[in-house]
């Protein structure tokens, strides 16, 4: 009889609550019972809040159990867990899963799918397919579709990527960079790092293709220091790619030179601004640069250099291999396609949900979160990491679109949505928010240095009630300077946030605020 | 994987896997407190003259840089998410619960135990999240906490 193959992730949220356990338990009670088993560490599907989750293949069907601890192992093969048996923890067929079946994957349609470091199941998988189409098209041609695709920046900004990939394109270089913002550090987002582990040598491709569209030789992976897995799991399949010809000199006889350098930061969250991920790149400070020159004309050492984000790049394959159209029919206005949308914080239902732009956040939240995980009413939501604004219930019914977000003073950032229920002290956060700035700071401008550590002793003093009024003021008029005069987006949003606490809790300075709704 | 002085020889090793390239500062650092947990003023002394770059230029990098220890962190170092998805589940109350159990503050060292902050683990669909000796741990309440602390000086 051939093993049973039983998947079990390796992927930092599921091994955080115990996968590791759980793998080693299932292959002693399966080497005491004396079945055959194939143990195959998977990545997430996302669905986090059902981690562990174990799949075993019956009959061609992957058979899931949620929420599964090294602990109910034993019982788990007294119930026949092998041949799919029936158990509290048993959940039915993976692709039944209604969380998971009601998404839209089009990047991270291989994360938990597939074995991440296995090449033969990438190749099973349409992987490389793309890059292959592109040996065949042409550079003009992939560089056309990403246009066409109205694919927009994943990191935050939501700069259109076909016009930042034909800058580098058409600027004259004998060396050009392909550079991967791996520096994921906004709180309540993980999908960068989800990909990386679940779908490793996806990234390793969509780099490739990106260097083949634009002329670049070279691709750099810059990775924060807090992902020790995800930097496994990368290694692993850069050096697999580069036994097997997928990185190195003439890619598989296609005369295109390619290879990826993984790099480490060090635990700056201004890293992640793309200026000062370049100067961290090149084994300085990362303090962010002046704009322009634009990194697309001066990036890396100087050179023309593509910055995207992990899910941008990861998003061009199926744009390449299935047609621009196609990706540019999902989503809403100017905002195309899908976005990878992480449920975190006080929710029931955490997770991954890819979905394309024009959901709600309250389809999100509600339909798919489940409400938050205290099952207190929720009191305000942040999206787009420590630089987005706190939305009040209110505003759930805001669609999920750039334009639409920035039209009430928020950002939908890198797609993290984060929930608080009504305990939350909304005045805590504001200060948080200029804390956090006031840490991360690069220092470089004054605004931003100073202003934070300022905005900080302010709204201390608004929350002890000290000339609440004056302070008021004052902070709406420090949080216009930091807006208006800081050099990037740490100083120039960490406002938002504080804006959106002043506008729509007010009352959580204390009954007697000043110039609250 | 503390001690009070680091290897020489063995920072040397971890220049020249780097070939003594300038530009790869941040990484030859990020080898060096893998390996031994911190940076001492004598490693930055000796960075400077075998990656022929200034003091004052090693000096700024290690400063700027969250991870770069400067001082030896204890046998094991616990760091608990202070962003914002974990605040929202409770950080704020394991943070002080962190402290008095371990008997220390943020970036303090007792019994051996480092106690820091991170800004974000990833793992904010299962916060509060904590890191102990590079182990990221979800779903984190006190109880859980001391368990974890149990299993971590129990393999002492």
């Amino acid at each position: 009889m051939a093993a049973t193959l039983v998947y079990v992730p390796r992927e930092t949220s599921a091994v955080s609550v115990g996968a590791d356990e759980v793998a080693i338990a299932i292959a002693r009670h399966a080497k005491e019972a004396g079945a055959g088993i194939e143990l195959v560490r998977n990545g997430s599907w996302g669905a986090s809040w059902l981690e562990p989750l174990v799949e075993v293949v019956v009959d061609d069907q992957r058979i899931a159990y949620g929420n599964v601890t090294a602990a109910d192992v034993a019982d788990l093969f007294a119930a026949g867990f092998l041949e799919g048996g029936d158990h509290a923890r048993r959940l039915g067929p993976v692709d039944e899963i209604p969380y998971l079946i009601d998404q839209d994957r089009w990047t991270f349609w291989r994360c938990g799918l597939v074995d991440p470091l296995s090449l033969d199941d990438f190749r099973t998988h349409k992987g490389f397919a793309a890059l292959e189409k592109a040996f065949a098209i042409g550079h003009d041609a992939v560089l056309e579709a990403v246009a066409a695709s109205g694919l927009r920046g994943r990191g935050g900004a939501g700069f259109p990527t076909g016009i930042k990939w034909r800058t580098v394109a058409d600027t004259e270089s004998e060396q050009k960079y392909v550079a991967c913002n791996a520096d994921e550090g906004d709180s309540g987002t993980f999908s960068d790092r989800m990909l990386m582990e679940g779908d490793p040598f996806g990234l390793i491709e969509s780099m490739a293709l990106a260097g083949f569209a634009v002329g670049a030789s070279k691709g750099y992976i810059y990775l924060r220091s807090e992902y020790p897995l995800a930097h496994t799991v990368l290694s692993r399949a850069i050096e697999t790619a580069r036994h097997n010809g997928w990185l190195g000199n003439d890619i598989q006889g296609s005369g295109f030179d390619f290879d990826i350098d993984l790099h480490l930061g060090a635990g700056s969250y201004v890293c992640g601004e793309e200026t000062a991920m370049l100067e961290s790149l090149e084994g300085k400070k990362g303090i962010v640069r002046y704009k322009p020159p634009l990194p697309a004309i001066e990036g890396l050492f100087g050179k023309p250099t593509v910055v995207n984000n992990v899910v941008t790049l990861a998003s061009v394959p199926n744009i390449v291999r299935l047609g621009a159209e196609r990706y540019a029919s999902l989503g809403v206005g100017r905002s195309k396609g899908t976005l990878a949308f992480q449920l975190a914080g006080n929710i029931k239902r955490g997770g991954l949900v890819e979905k394309p732009f024009g959901i709600t956040l309250r389809e999100l939240i509600e339909d798919w979160g489940g409400g938050t995980a205290s099952g207190r009413p929720v009191k305000a939501v942040q999206v787009g990491g420590p630089l987005g604004a706190y939305l009040p219930a209110s505003q759930l019914d805001t669609p999920m679109d750039y334009e639409a977000f920035i039209q009430i003073d928020a950002m939908i950032g890198h797609g993290g949505i984060v929930v608080f229920d009504d305990t939350a002290d909304m005045a805590q956060q504001a200060r948080f928010a200029m804390e956090f700035c006031a840490l991360e700071s690069c220092g470089k401008c004054t605004p931003c240095r100073i202003g934070s550590t300022r905005g900080v002793e302010v709204i201390d003093k608004m929350i002890a009630n000290d000339d609440r009024d004056a302070n008021y003021d004052l902070l709406v008029e420090l949080c216009d300077t930091m807006e208006g005069a800081s050099l990037c987006a740490m100083g120039g949003m960490t406002p938002y946030p504080v804006r959106s606490v002043l506008k729509h809790f007010a009352g959580d300075f204390a009954p007697a605020a000043g110039g609250s709704e | 994987m503390s001690n009070k002085s680091i290897d020489k020889a063995a920072v040397s090793a971890i220049v020249r896997e780097h070939d003594a390239r300038p530009e790869l500062l941040v990484q030859i650092l990020q080898g060096i407190v893998m390996q031994h947990g911190w940076i001492s003023e004598d490693v930055i002394r000796q960075l400077a003259a075998e990656l022929n770059l200034s003091r004052a230029d090693v000096h700024g990098v290690v400063h700027y840089y969250h991870d770069f220890r400067t001082s030896p962190p204890g046998r094991h170092v616990v760091k608990i998410c202070q962003a914002e998805a974990c605040q929202s589940m409770g950080s704020r109350e394991l943070t002080e619960h962190a402290r008095a159990r371990l008997g220390t503050d943020l970036h303090g060292t007792a019994d051996d135990t480092t106690l820091e902050p991170a800004y974000c683990l990833g793992n904010c669909a299962c916060a509060p999240a904590i890191m102990i000796d590079g182990k990221t741990l979800g779903r984190v309440d006190s109880a859980r906490f001391d368990a974890l602390l149990d299993v971590m000086r129990g393999a002492d």
